[in-house]
């Protein structure tokens, strides 16, 4: 069975100057998307990738990164709205390229789509009372 | 049919006067038709909850031992400059005001994080905030700096005053040229890649009212959560602009100066705002009453944003250039479907001030009002109409010749 997810990956500075994403590629034969890579020498790095493969060969490959040392956040924890901050006024949803945020035609409210949001950031400063938050 | 003010607020008191919002007028006008509704409606509330900059607010400190002059001096509350030039302990905070070392836009574009607006918010919400001043000293005033930390509790006026609010209409912006641009109207995307709009529209207090005929100086209102009055009214107000049929305008015209106790007012009401590229301003919530005199005033609030047209403007070059060019008008309908067409190209449409919390204001005055806690006032003078023959005025620059 096939399977694609997002995740966010965090190189402790010890793993950054390791080729741990060329590993997923040639020994788990993932298909990857990198979303968003940030990665300094010295420093912990951080990467936003989409991942598919088969489920044997994901498990497998979350496995030997785990086992490397590389912290693993699922996707939709990033990108957080503050609900006391957010006043619906709908500032944001031309800024989202997925439509993951969006207008209720009825309520006139700002819906989030988490599963929408690619971490893109794009939402954050636009926010007028800056009520997109990122969380790593 | 004709109610008196006194009337209304006789039913008020009694807890039987019919009240409804600016959006259930609206089918119930086409339910039971102008003539029947207006026997039947008491009061029409209305909202907006949008980004407002000419707002702020003014303190009385206190006065510390040994006493201090900041009137004349240099004060900050959490590093934003407030005003001075007034008496010794009386201090001006404008909602868009930003610390001396804010990188501003150099580097580009700004994220302007932190200001006035957001010293206002966060006093509302009652936390202690920074206050430092300097001083030049006086015999009668001899200290020379200040740092204290101040609530909100402990001050003896705190009030907010608010030069221009609840603009009657407003600009769509667009962006006709090739960057993308960050301007109060928020990031316009190149090529007619989005238009922002800014107006409650059928909930707007003074699309609500087009010729001001209830609202005026001394109206009381729904302001930042607690309750404020028409001060006078704002700057710009400009009740000359083009107008419909109907009497509403299709460009910017009429504003408020409002004023109200900040102390009883609610951070939820009053939002510290961050314009990308721009700077710092508030976002306020302001919901006005409009008591059914007359037929022909509750025809007025039964306007719909199909009703109501606003023109689209270029923010890349005729606004900051001051041409008077405008690419087409669209109404609040159109604008609130998400799409819009401007020069024969799909545009999505984003708004910066918020429906849904407007129509919580609109609900929030209701409920005042039917609960009886929350009476009219009579105006105690009119805000000046399109009788007045006033114009809005460009600045004509006169150079300085040395």
């Amino acid at each position: 069975m096939a399977i694609s997810k997002r995740v966010v990956l965090h190189f402790p500075p010890r793993l950054v100057e390791q080729p741990i994403i060329y590993k997923l590629v040639k020994d788990y034969d993932l298909v990857l998307n990198i979303m968003k890579a940030s990665v300094t020498p010295k420093e912990e790095g951080l990467m936003v990738l989409e991942l598919s493969g088969s489920r044997q060969d994901y498990d497998r490959g979350i496995q030997y990164l785990q086992e490397t040392g590389v912290r693993i956040q699922s996707l939709g924890q990033d990108i957080m709205r503050n609900e006391t901050r957010c006043t619906h006024c709908g500032a944001c949803v031309v800024v989202c390229p997925t439509g993951a945020l969006a207008i209720d035609p009825k309520s006139r409210r700002v819906d989030f789509y988490e599963d929408k949001c690619t971490a893109c950031e794009l939402c954050v400063l636009p926010c007028p009372p800056r009520a997109m938050e990122v969380h790593f | 049919m004709v109610k008196t003010i006194a009337e209304i607020n006789e039913k008020i008191r009694k807890g039987q006067a019919v009240v409804v919002t600016a959006e259930e007028i609206i089918d119930l006008v086409d339910k039971k038709g102008v003539e029947r509704a207006a026997l039947e409606v008491d009061v029409v509330t209305t909202g907006t909850f949008g980004p407002m900059c000419s707002s702020g607010a003014y303190f009385n400190v206190g006065h510390s031992k040994p006493r201090i002059k900041i009137g004349g001096g240099k004060a900050s509350i959490n590093d934003v400059p407030v005003y001075t030039g007034l008496a010794a302990v009386d201090i001006f905070l404008g909602a868009t005001a930003i610390p001396d070392d804010d990188p501003r836009n150099r580097i580009y574009p700004g994220g302007f994080n932190y200001g006035g607006g957001h010293v206002i918010e966060e006093l509302v919400a009652g936390k202690d905030v920074m206050l430092v001043v300097s001083a030049y000293g006086t015999d009668c005033y001899p200290r020379k700096r200040l740092e204290t930390w101040i609530n909100i509790k402990d001050l003896n006026e705190a009030v907010l005053f608010n030069m221009r609010n609840a603009y009657q209409n407003y600009n769509v912006a667009v962006n006709l040229s090739g960057k993308t641009i960050y301007t109060y109207m928020g990031v316009l995307k190149p090529n007619l890649g989005n238009a922002n709009y800014c107006s409650a529209g059928q909930l707007s207090p003074l699309l609500n009212d087009p010729h001001y005929k209830t609202i005026g100086i001394g109206t009381r209102l729904f302001l930042g959560g607690g309750i404020g009055y028409v001060a006078w009214h704002g700057t710009q107000h400009n009740p000359d602009a083009l107008r419909s049929d109907n009497g509403v305008p299709r460009r910017p015209a009429g504003t408020l100066a409002v004023i109200g106790d900040l102390k009883q007012m609610s951070p939820r009401w009053l939002v510290g705002t961050s314009m990308v590229g721009y700077g710092c301003t508030i976002t306020v919530g302001v919901g006005v009453p409009i008591p059914i005199l007359s037929e022909e005033i509750l025809r007025y609030t039964a306007i719909k944003d199909e009703e109501i047209f606003a023109p689209i403007v270029d923010y890349s070059e005729a606004y900051p250039q001051r041409s008077p060019d405008i690419l087409g008008e669209i109404s609040y309908g159109q604008l609130k479907s998400g799409r819009i067409i401007v020069q024969e190209k799909e545009v999505p449409t984003a708004s910066l001030s918020s429906y849904p919390r407007a129509l919580e204001i609109a609900n929030t005055l209701k409920e005042w009002i039917m609960k009886g806690e929350f009476l009219l006032t009579e105006a105690v003078a009119p805000l000046p109409g399109v009788e007045a023959g006033r114009t809005f005025k460009p600045l004509n620059e006169r150079p300085i010749e040395e």
